[in-house]
């Protein structure tokens, strides 16, 4: 069983890959870029740590398809993303690049921020350390689970490749 | 049991007789595109030591988000594609001297009714107004994709739109769309699929249905159908390459697909509508906008760029001068876009106006260069993203409009009702 704990950072409603990876760093070096990710939050780029895990509301990762928005948050360390519902292809990317992300309704409610959450990814079992609450999210399929396992689609291609020589 | 067009195509392209919303099917992509991503996808193949792509002839390419480099690492980033584009023999390469990457993908004859078509870009649902699975993914999966000719996908469940009436006269397919945003949220379509449907739509221009095609992801579509009808098929057999042509023919959903939801839309009283600061959904009537003064009018983008787009700005411009604190700045979509507006004397209208007409490319719309914007500044824009910090400063603020929208305020220097603009 896959276990991801950590301090939970709070995002609302809508949050779109803009501000997770904003077109004027594009190209920037990691430095800069660190200052930007998710600016909408006043304190999240400068106290954020490896091992801290999101908790956002509806639709988090609406909008572009950069890839850089779910690299960001893997290159920051961040263990998960929690949310009432993803953005499909922040979702797809979160698959890709092994963050694993759930969607649990009702987790918005279930956290305040700095909170330490605990999740069972592979029954999608969200607790509440802090308060000793639990919730159910919606379990990623089999094929999601493996991506996620080897580490992403790109170990996944290596090994499929690999397999086929 | 009849399908939906995401439902007929998601068969096909895994091999199964039908498929039912929730599964999971593994697909064989039929076209790829990608813009400056490539540069990303071409990287980790390299790395991975990838020799080949399964298909070359499947594959298209082309530079669009930063035309011509305005930096030396965009230079870098350019040359790194052109090598890639080479080193793998991408039959579909059209460099920096096309245009828009969801407009040149029809102009360029990459897109099939029925096919499924994946883009490192998430306005890639613009192929649904020809009856294509267009939808968007990232640079590894698109890298897998390219070593594969598989990806993952989920089946999704499909929401018909019925749209009703004539559009009243300078309200466009893009207050539609906005109108949705607005009634009905930005996560409306979330993971789903959409079917444009009706007389409204049946009416519409190729160019306006590839506008709301276009911002069905802005709905959080998967996929934004409109039927392939006639007028489809005579447009793409103008461009689809001859061995192809007979793949191309009408396509639409069976009679008795299941929808997961039915929505019926009663366009003829509808007003232009304006997307606020800083949420797609953040949608107004015009009636309500108040005073908002704009320091930048933007015409142009995957969404309004086109030529239709061009024209109805030309008709409220014309003879007439932008404000004198608002600078209207116009990218036409595409190379074929760019010339036919100059030969009908479209530019020279703009031009005359005070407007400053780029090359086509997506300019500053996703904050790229080309009219960026400075803290505190307002932009009106024909574009499809209004975030905050989508278009340069995080403080300044972007509103979303029709072009007849855009037009008019450029020449009040306010956003205002372009069925008010008479001379």
């Amino acid at each position: 069983m896959t276990q991801i704990k950590g301090k939970v950072w709070k995002f609302g409603d809508n949050i779109n890959t803009d501000v997770m990876a904003p077109g004027f760093v594009f190209n920037a070096p990691w430095e800069e870029v660190k200052k930007v990710i998710l600016h909408i939050h006043p304190r999240f780029s400068k106290e954020v740590g490896p091992g801290d895990v999101i908790v956002a509301g509806k639709n988090w990762g609406c909008g572009s398809s950069r890839e850089q928005a779910t690299s960001n948050l893997k290159k920051l360390g961040l263990g998960c993303v929690v949310a009432e519902s993803f953005g499909r292809i922040f979702f797809r990317n979160s698959v890709a690049l092994a963050l694993p992300g759930i969607v649990c309704p009702g987790v918005s409610k279930a956290f305040e921020e700095g909170e330490e959450l605990e999740l069972d990814l592979e029954i999608a079992r969200v607790r509440n350390t802090t308060r000793g609450t639990e919730l159910q999210g919606e379990p990623l399929s089999r094929d999601m689970l493996a991506i996620i396992a080897k580490g992403g689609i790109i170990p996944a291609m290596r090994e499929r490749l690999r397999i086929k020589k | 049991m009849g399908m939906t067009m995401a439902e007929k195509i998601l068969a096909r392209a895994s091999g199964r007789k039908e498929v039912k919303p929730g599964e999971y099917v593994t697909a064989k992509i039929d076209q790829v595109m990608s813009q400056e991503a490539f540069a990303e996808v071409y990287r980790i193949l390299k790395d991975e030591g990838v020799e080949k792509v399964w298909d070359p002839s499947r594959v298209a390419v082309l530079l669009d988000h930063y035309v011509p480099a305005p930096t030396v690492i965009q230079a870098e980033v350019h040359k790194l594609i052109r090598e890639g584009v080479k080193k793998y023999g991408i039959e579909g390469w059209h460099d920096l001297k096309a245009g828009i990457c969801h407009q040149i993908m029809g102009e360029k004859g990459h897109i099939i009714p029925g096919d499924l078509i994946l883009g490192t870009d998430s306005h890639s649902t613009t192929y649904g107004a020809f009856g294509a699975a267009g939808t968007g993914i990232g640079v590894s999966e698109m890298a897998y994709v390219l070593a594969t000719g598989e990806l993952w996908m989920r089946v999704p469940s499909t929401i018909k739109i019925v749209l009703n009436g004539n559009l009243p006269e300078m309200v466009t397919s893009k207050d539609v769309i906005l109108y949705l945003a607005r009634e009905y949220t930005t996560e409306m379509a979330q993971y789903k699929s959409l079917e444009f449907k009706g007389p409204t739509a049946e009416q519409m221009s190729i160019a306006s249905r590839m506008t709301m095609a276009n911002m069905g992801v802005e709905l959080g579509a998967k996929f934004a159908f409109f039927d392939a009808d006639s007028k489809t098929v005579d447009y793409l057999l103008r461009y689809v390459r001859e061995e192809a042509k007979n793949r191309v023919g009408l396509f639409k959903a069976d009679p008795d697909a299941r929808y997961e939801q039915t929505y019926e839309i009663d366009v003829s009283r509808l007003e232009p509508q304006v997307a606020f600061p800083h949420d797609v959904g953040n949608v107004r009537p015009i009636s309500q906008v108040g005073e908002v003064k704009v320091d930048q009018a933007f015409l142009g983008s995957c969404t309004n760029g086109r030529l239709e787009d061009l024209e109805i700005a030309a008709a409220i411009l014309k003879g007439r001068k932008v404000h004198p604190e608002t600078r209207l700045i116009v990218f036409p979509a595409s190379w074929e876009v760019y010339l036919e507006a100059l030969r009908r004397g479209t530019l020279e209208t703009l031009i005359e106006a005070g407007a400053v007409v780029c090359n086509p490319g997506c300019g500053p719309c996703l904050g790229g260069h080309m009219g960026l914007l400075a803290s505190k500044e307002r932009c009106i824009s024909s574009s499809n993203r209004n975030f905050k910090g989508r278009m340069g400063s995080t403080e300044a603020e972007v509103y979303l409009g029709s072009p007849a929208t855009v037009a008019a305020s450029a020449i009040a220097g306010r956003i205002v009702d372009p069925r008010h603009s008479q001379k």
